[in-house]
């Protein structure tokens, strides 16, 4: 317990130093200034009356690398990235792209109940992914296919993962898109937002007590940055200095909301860094500055125990998911402006072309070879039988208590004495 | 020991045991406010024991995070009260974790432990025994000790079990009475009840504070009316040990059951509701 009299020790040491404090080029001071002694404050007394506010701040830049046309702009910037993974990473948003529109379309024909597109957001995806280690256990919101995607979860995997047939690893009880995988250190996403965040927190220091060298990764939109969680996730990490990435993901709607009816002050950046988390805010539609961003914040993150956050800014072309019309909300000017200037995939190719890794050719040949890669994933995920029913009662608890047995059993009963009610042929045994 | 002491020593054990054990929550660093945690910080270091912010659903998203990553997290809610904010991360997260995820994930080795019930003097908010809320989850396990010995033993069994357990400890049990309970390292079985005293009018059933109160009942009603009661702790909220107390009612043709929740949509509907069902269809007799 701190005494009264070396806290007064404190501040009259305090009391006579000097500190000439330049916030944000706004105010000067120039005279001795008294520090505030209070537990976990650092201040100094001012007799000026201010309240302070956002408004009259700095607002924080957004990290680039490439400009619109795909130009390096700091060629000392540019990452270190072989031309073999760079066309790899390019061909992953094509094929990503290309799944996306054939789902859709198999949405609207009733063959799958949902989906849910990344229009605007591959680049975001595939580049924060090649940042992380490959062992970093990450966790997703629901528009992180590209993430997933990149660390060799395939096109088939996904698909049978949307159809709920006996291929998906989640036994068929999860709405489609809500992919994972611990092969690829992927935890399973929920349809309850903002809740994995802390999750993630949680992992991060498990791993900080386990001297693992790993860190943790988690996204989310701007809308669930709302949620509770995110705000106990952000504090919890900060204080408890956890190795975890926060990747905002900052589209500009969470469905309908557009962002300036979902917060006010300075994005989600200007919120991390007053939690105490060391920020940055990156343009989400350059590949190569995602990565670079995710990279150094994993390098940083492990080396020195302690979170990072990037809100990353890609701006969502497509609409919330297949139950969604955006035309109904987004202003036609402004969608416009995003096809034509915005989307990430033509201005990571112009930055390929430019370095004579990919041509009008290429581009014609793989995109055939993309579309024909997700077609024939469909056909084999179109094929596979439904999950075995029993799954409705297992897994539940590690062992199926008694009471469950019990229920499990009257349900069997029921149904074959019905068989004839239930579509029992679509489905991989009973 | 006490209730609070026989906590103390079976964290003790398990922080002992299980390298990547961790306790946490509000003001668990210098000992709890009710004392459970006392001189564990000390003893197993700040990485292992600490505080958290004041933040009931981000404790419970965290636990959860850890016991992903393969830790083994004990968590303190301060008040059962005070639990509702981590409502969702319980229910929605730990509960379906498993299931959800197609068993490639769990978080099973997660244990929530809260103190709940009235003492007298905690008023509405300090008061509270929540069990039924979640009895209404499947993925859970909710268990309730009715004294030190129980309470370490089953609280141990919590933390070994590979499902997200919550342990609902009755505050004002613990200092009101004294147990035999070893220093040493044992767990007793979950979902398992207890037959405290064996009888053949009624079945009683209670847990936590109200098997205090029963017993008292036992014995007045064999005093004041020569009714002879069996009485029974079920312990286990969650899943709960049906056979047991069915085999109790078919012998005794009776059933009153007793808890501290309110009446409606409480666990003891639950239980009535069961019995009768199972003493048609199922052969227990």
């Amino acid at each position: 317990m701190l005494k009264v009299s070396s806290l007064l020790n404190i501040a009259t040491k305090l009391k006579n130093v000097c500190s000439i404090v330049n916030m944000a080029g706004y105010r000067q001071y120039s005279q001795n200034r008294e520090a505030v002694v209070f537990p976990g404050i650092q201040s100094h007394y001012t007799e000026e009356m201010v309240f302070s506010d956002i408004q009259n701040e700095e607002k924080m830049d957004t990290f680039r690398i490439m400009n619109l046309k795909g130009k390096v702009i700091n060629k000392t910037m540019e990452p270190d990235l072989s031309n073999e993974t760079l066309v790899k990473m390019y061909k992953h948003c094509i094929i990503h792209k290309h799944m996306d529109k054939i789902m859709h379309e198999l949405q609207r024909q009733g063959r799958i109940s949902f989906y849910m597109t990344s229009r605007g957001e591959e680049v975001l995806q595939t580049g924060s992914a090649a940042g992380f280690h490959p062992e970093d256990l990450l966790f997703g919101q629901y528009r992180e296919a590209g993430v997933i995607f990149w660390r060799g979860f395939s096109v088939y995997d996904m698909i049978s993962q949307c159809y709920s047939n006996n291929s998906d690893l989640l036994k068929g009880r999860n709405m489609p898109v809500h992919y994972g995988s611990k092969e690829h250190h992927f935890v399973p996403m929920s349809s309850c937002l903002g809740t994995q965040i802390p999750h993630a927190v949680g992992v991060a220091y498990a791993n900080k007590i386990k001297n693992k060298n790993l860190c943790s990764g988690v996204y989310f939109g701007e809308g669930a940055s709302s949620e509770g969680d995110a705000h106990a996730a952000f504090n919890f990490a900060a204080v408890l200095k956890c190795p975890v990435i926060f990747i905002c993901r900052n589209n500009g709607y969470a469905i309908s909301t557009p962002t300036k009816d979902q917060y006010s002050g300075d994005g989600l950046a200007a919120r991390a860094k007053s939690y105490g988390i060391s920020t940055i805010r990156v343009d989400g539609n350059d590949i190569l500055a995602m990565y670079a961003a995710t990279k150094q914040a994993r390098e940083l993150a492990v080396k020195k125990n302690k979170p990072y956050f990037i809100e990353a800014l890609a701006y969502r072309l497509g609409d919330h998911s297949t139950s969604d019309d955006s035309t109904v909300y987004k202003n036609a000017e402004e969608q416009e402006y995003w096809l034509v200037q915005g989307d990430p995939i033509p201005r990571f190719r112009k930055y390929l072309q430019d370095k004579g890794l990919w041509d009008d050719k290429t581009e014609e040949s793989f995109n055939k070879e993309a579309k024909k890669e997700v077609l024939t994933a469909f056909k084999k995920a179109d094929k596979q039988l439904k999950p075995n029913p029993n799954f409705m009662f297992t897994d539940v608890y590690k062992e199926m208590p008694e009471r469950l047995q019990n229920q499990h059993q009257d349900w069997r009963k029921h149904i074959l004495e019905n068989a004839d009610k239930y579509p029992l042929a679509n489905h991989d045994q009973f | 020991m006490n209730l609070f002491e026989s906590i103390t020593s079976a964290l003790d054990c398990a922080l002992k045991r299980d390298p990547s054990a961790c306790v946490f929550g509000e003001d668990v660093g210098f000992g709890g406010v009710f004392r459970c945690t006392v001189g564990l910080q000390e003893k197993y270091g700040a990485d292992r024991v600490f505080n958290t912010p004041l933040s009931e659903q981000g404790i419970a998203g965290f636990a959860i995070g850890l016991a992903v990553a393969g830790a083994t997290p004990i968590a303190e809610m301060q008040f059962a009260d005070y639990i509702f904010p981590a409502f969702d991360q319980i229910v929605n997260e730990a509960a379906k974790f498993r299931y959800r995820s197609g068993n490639l994930f769990d978080c099973g080795k997660l244990t929530i432990r809260a103190p709940c019930g009235a003492v007298g003097h905690g008023a509405l908010y300090h008061s509270q025994s929540p069990e039924a809320y979640f009895a209404h989850t499947p993925g859970l396990k909710v268990v309730i000790p009715r004294g030190p010995f129980n309470a370490k033993g089953l609280l141990t069994a919590c933390i070994n079990d590979p499902n997200p357990c919550i342990f609902f400890e009755p505050k004002i049990l613990y200092r009101s009475a004294i147990e035999e309970v070893p220093v040493g390292d044992y767990s007793l079985p979950l979902s398992q009840a207890e037959v405290l005293v064996e009888g053949s009018d009624i079945t009683l059933v209670g847990w936590g504070t109200q098997v205090h109160v029963l017993r008292e009942v036992v014995k007045l009603a064999q005093e004041k009316l020569k009714v002879n009661c069996e009485l029974i702790d079920l312990r286990t909220i969650l899943p709960w040990d049906e056979e047991t107390i069915a085999k109790s009612v078919a012998k005794t043709g009776r059933l009153l059951i007793a808890h501290e929740a309110p009446l409606t949509g409480g666990f003891g509907a639950e239980i009535a509701a069961s019995i009768q069902v199972s003493l048609i269809t199922r052969a227990y007799y």
